[in-house]
């Protein structure tokens, strides 16, 4: 076969392709781990999650984020884009008020943050939202 | 115990019976990733708060679990109801063994 300047470059910006999609599902599949882990390989549907967060956030070491479920158990947080995407669980008690809560966390880099959240009857719910990171939380 | 570890906690002072109430929690602390050395080449113990727990007279009213994706000085705002008079109590807990704790009264008004 004769490998024409043409023939390289294409070859080479299909290696670069498959390069990229094989680094990405890496993260990906830790967080369908994770999901599975707080399910229990039960489904998961959309709404009824209420997830606050920025859209750009500056600072990646200080992200303020807020959740609620009116009638969750508890709501796992997740960042699709950090080495490790388990972030927090809140679990609510019987004298919590609203079944909310917010706080302040790391994101590497500009990705999804995931809130599932457990109902009381059982279900799963989730919601999500994109923050994009100017300067990433996890050194470097 | 880790250095420099204060509790901070906002909590009304007053509430009718019954109400539904906002509390703040702030908790200094520098964490410590388990992977760094001192001089002499020891590693320094990985220090990072993995739980929190808010109870009022005994009854839970939050429990979470942190993962380090939590950022340092972890903050916390949550509501809660207030059945009657008592004392919410605030209990962290670290890797490295620790509990850091704090507690606030409230009444009645």
């Amino acid at each position: 076969m004769d490998f024409t300047r043409r023939n390289i470059l294409a070859l080479g910006s299909g290696a670069f392709a498959v390069a990229t999609f094989a680094g990405l599902p890496a993260y990906a599949s830790k967080t369908d781990d994770a999901i599975a882990a707080f399910t229990g390989g039960a489904g998961v549907t959309d709404g009824g999650v209420v997830m606050t967060a920025p859209e750009i956030a500056e600072n990646g070491n200080t992200v303020p984020v807020a959740v609620s479920a009116p009638g969750a158990v508890s709501i796992m947080v997740l960042a699709t884009g950090n080495p490790t995407p388990a972030v927090a669980t809140f679990n609510f008690g019987p004298l919590a008020g609203a079944r909310s809560g917010s706080t302040r966390i790391r994101l590497a880099k500009t990705q999804d943050v995931i809130a599932i959240a457990k109902m009381e009857d059982g279900t799963f719910r989730r919601a999500g939202a994109t923050v994009k990171v100017t300067i990433g939380g996890c050194g470097g | 115990m880790a250095k420099g570890v204060k509790p901070r906690v906002k909590v009304p002072k007053t509430a009718a019976a019954g109400d539904v109430i906002t509390i703040k929690t702030l908790i200094s602390h520098k964490m410590e990733s388990g992977v760094r050395k001192d001089g002499d080449g020891n590693v320094i113990p990985r220090s990072i708060i993995n739980r929190f727990v808010a109870d009022f007279n005994g009854q839970n009213v939050i429990d979470v679990t942190l993962e380090p994706a939590i950022s340092t000085n972890p903050y916390f705002q949550f509501d809660a109801v207030v059945p009657e008079a008592g004392e919410f109590k605030f209990t962290w807990y670290d890797d490295d063994g620790s509990v850091y704790e704090t507690s606030k009264k409230i009444k009645i008004a």
